[in-house]
């Protein structure tokens, strides 16, 4: 049972991420999904502090509302004149610090070790259980999970044509009458809900590469959108349990394993894919040499 | 055709009153107004840096003007946008994204889809036909870095016709095209000419300006003229909108301008 719940947990994680990695990537925002899994931390803390307890629903709040926060700042900053990668470097940095100082403050209150914040512990998600009314509705961090991964299936389901057009093309987006900013804000929000609902389980810093790697293996094969969220799910749940697989048989780190193995994915694809693939690169070249 | 339009019969496709456009306090477009006719193909021409992007885009609000009104057919902009289609220059978007020519050419129907319904049967033959008419059928399925420049033009092209709109907009439709594709486009504008549709076009080459457009409006972050070409297309003007960027050379014992 322990095994269901980790296997479970990490294809959750695996799916949602992997389904708004593609357009992160897409919209060359991958570096916007690492800054926003770790500036939603001082919005843990926060929850934490206000409502006492680790109840989802607080921490889903704040760090949400911290994620669209740091969202809101890169922008402006960025309009302000900065560059953009600094603007990013600035905000979620500054951010996290101020979350790793709330929880040093506070650390008779938050129960949150800071190693946990930084690499996850999924082997502990299946002890941390909901209750309610007495009754054990099983782990936290599966139900946080699968209410986020409702909404990104719920939004991208009824919206999936705005999500592409502003992705591709936002000025036509924008022309067409179609709120380019609002859809923004709601996968923004929504890459705040996973990196949340993900930290205990793979950490801030695994949890961009669920966001990138799987996303990215998908790009490397395929010239359409909604095959590459496909494959990208695929690569994203093969990792997950392939890489639970091999830290028990490892006895190593579950979340490094699974992010190890979507490196391996990637690889893979950058080497094999017949369109991006290098090996297919080199054969062409050859031949347009012999000819 | 339109209900509004019936209201307005007499309202001018487009109506730009005093509209200025500041970066960081420095004007790019300054106190800019004209009327266009309806049916017309007219030029937007002016040297680098004039502001017509810029005017274009503040025109459709997808950039922010610090005064200035918009009128279309006698409306705003808001309440006219399914009248109006837009092709953004080609440079303005990652053409690695993964889609294909027919999947761009759908984009130009998600306006009128409203916020739910999806592209359907009725988008995917309506997408065809028109690919067909900018002579891109055959390459519907093709992923769209796979295309040339000019194709890739052709299939904006063909984005914006699919919208059905009474008046367009196209930023640089001929930059950096082959000679099939300005063919193309020149084809389709007369189309949309004979069709009643009005066009304004930002415009690069000077020498073609008399061949292709009836009207052209000059700019130089404020604008220098707007009238028929015959009247308005002249040295004297030109001049005044280029300063000294612009050289008059003879070729082939004709007289072509050059600009920059």
């Amino acid at each position: 049972m322990m095994d269901f719940w980790i296997i479970l947990t990490a294809v959750l994680v695996a799916s949602a991420c992997s389904i708004l990695g593609c357009f992160l990537i897409l919209r060359r925002m991958a570096l916007v999904g690492d800054a926003i899994s770790h500036a939603v931390l001082p919005g843990i803390a926060i929850a934490f502090l206000m409502s006492g307890t680790r109840d989802s629903m607080w921490m889903l709040l704040g760090a949400t509302a911290f994620g669209l926060l740091t969202v809101f700042l890169i922008q402006t900053l960025q309009t302000s004149g900065l560059q953009s990668d600094a603007s990013i470097g600035i905000v979620f940095t500054a951010l996290f610090a101020v979350g790793v100082l709330l929880i040093s403050l506070n650390a008779q209150h938050i129960d949150l070790d800071l190693d946990c914040v930084l690499f996850g512990e999924i082997a502990y998600v299946p002890w941390d259980t909901w209750t309610l009314g007495g009754a054990d509705m099983g782990p936290r961090a599966v139900w946080m999970l699968g209410i986020t991964l409702t909404v990104i299936l719920l939004l991208m389901g009824l919206f999936y044509k705005q999500f592409k057009i502003c992705a591709f093309d936002p000025a036509m987006a924008a022309a067409c009458g179609i709120p380019v900013l609002l859809f923004h804000y709601l996968l923004m929000g929504m890459v705040s809900m996973t990196a949340v609902s993900s930290f205990e389980s793979v950490g801030a810093i695994l949890v961009v590469g669920m966001l990138i790697i799987p996303a990215a293996t998908a790009y490397l094969l395929t010239n359409r959108l909604g095959v590459m969220i496909g494959l990208s799910v695929a690569a994203g749940i093969v990792s997950a349990i392939s890489g639970y697989l091999i830290s028990y048989l490892l006895d190593a780190s579950i979340a490094g394993c699974i992010v190890s193995v979507a490196g391996i994915l990637f690889i893979l694809a950058l080497l094999l894919s017949p369109s991006h693939g290098l090996i297919a690169k080199f054969a062409r070249r050859r031949e347009a040499q012999a000819a | 055709m339109n209900k509004q339009s019936e209201q307005h019969p007499s309202a001018a496709p487009l109506k730009v009153s005093g509209i200025t456009v500041a970066y960081q306090k420095k004007a790019v477009v300054e106190n800019v107004s004209f009327t266009l006719p309806e049916g017309r193909l007219v030029a937007l021409i002016g040297p680098n840096g004039a502001g017509k992007s810029t005017l274009l885009k503040a025109t459709l609000g997808l950039v922010p003007s610090i005064a200035g009104e918009v009128s279309i057919y006698g409306d705003t902009y808001k309440k006219m946008r399914s009248r109006v289609g837009y092709v953004p220059q080609r440079e303005s978007v990652d053409w690695d994204f993964p889609t294909d020519a027919l999947d761009v050419v759908m984009m130009g129907r998600y306006g009128h889809l409203g916020w739910i319904k999806r592209p359907g049967r009725r988008e995917k033959e309506l997408a065809m036909s028109t690919l067909e008419k900018v002579g891109m059928a055959d390459f519907a399925q093709r992923q769209i870095s796979q295309l040339s420049g000019g194709q890739q033009q052709r299939v904006f092209l063909a984005r914006a016709l699919v919208q059905e709109a009474d008046l367009y907009f196209m930023d640089e439709p001929f930059a950096g095209v082959d000679a099939a594709t300005e063919k193309a486009i020149i084809a389709l504008l007369g189309e949309l000419k004979a069709a009643g549709k009005t066009v304004l076009v930002v415009h690069h080459d000077l020498s073609t300006v008399e061949e292709y457009f009836d009207h052209v409006l000059l700019l130089n972050k404020k604008l220098i003229a707007a009238g028929p070409t015959e009247t308005t297309f002249t040295p004297e003007l030109l001049h005044e909108t280029y300063g000294g960027k612009l050289a008059i050379v003879s070729s082939n014992g004709r007289e072509a301008l050059v600009g920059e």
